[in-house]
């Protein structure tokens, strides 16, 4: 699942706040297909990481709960320009994902 | 070398590799924590207690009305210091477990994400200070439940 992370890293204050934007159905497991009536199988992303310079600044266990195409941000004290981010995803089937900014 | 000066050099090399990792559950420990269905079954299996202290130091930023049920935008600030981990709990929700964030500790105290609501009800921050947790709840209305078919 190649190309499913969008990321941006900006630095304000002395605090960096990471975006990403991840394209993934994040189904549930529960949701019925209406024509069908069968469960739509369970794939979300469940483990989610990030790293500045190597160093793993946020770990993250996600449901099902998390809407499909998942945003998430945060921020962390510290950071330089051109430092790097590097966000990764695991998902429940064993797919994963990668991808590399660096801070502005 | 003397044996105290090694045993120096060795824990520093330990603490500096722990400091390069999280803590955080296996999948099949995450996977054994979603099937809790209240938020005190949820933190004992993840923290060992379900003891918490509500906290003013918490803010929740979420819409009072959601019309879509299945994108409800989610913001948590806290000033507490020494924040180890953020869980967020749906309550009303199939399963209600929905993340849970671990931070190193330069954490400044901010985390947002989207999250499916089914009704109209809590969401609960739980956020980790050493072995203390500090709650905030925000109820949010829900016109279309995101959960179901």
């Amino acid at each position: 699942m190649a190309g499913s992370i969008r990321a941006r890293a900006k630095l304000k204050d002395g605090i960096t706040q990471v975006k990403a934007l991840i394209k993934h159905p994040m189904e549930t497991g529960a949701r019925l297909n209406k024509e069908t009536q069968e469960k739509i199988p369970a794939h979300f992303i469940q483990e989610l990481s990030c790293t500045h310079n190597d160093k793993v600044v946020m770990s993250a266990n996600w449901s099902g709960g998390i809407s499909q195409d998942p945003f998430c941000s945060f921020k962390f004290k510290g950071g330089k320009k051109d430092d790097i981010i590097v966000i990764q995803w695991k998902d429940n089937l064993g797919n994963t994902d990668k991808k590399e900014t660096k801070i502005k | 070398m003397s044996l105290s000066r090694r045993a120096f050099l060795t824990n520093s090399v330990l603490a500096a590799l722990a400091a390069t990792m999280l803590p955080k559950l296996s999948f099949a420990q995450w996977e054994d924590a979603l099937k809790n269905k209240t938020q005190d079954d949820i933190l004992t299996q993840l923290f060992n207690t379900k003891d918490v202290v509500v906290s003013d130091k918490i803010t929740i930023t979420a819409p009072e009305i959601a019309e879509n049920g299945r994108v409800v935008p989610i913001e948590v600030q806290s000033e507490l210091a020494g924040i180890k981990s953020i869980t967020l709990i749906a309550e009303k929700n199939p399963t209600p477990l929905i993340a849970q964030f671990n931070f190193a500790d330069n954490f400044a105290g901010h985390v947002a994400s989207r999250i499916k609501m089914g009704a109209t009800g809590y969401v609960v921050a739980v956020v980790q200070v050493g072995d203390q947790l500090h709650i905030a709840k925000q109820t949010v209305q829900i016109t279309e439940g995101g959960c179901g078919g």
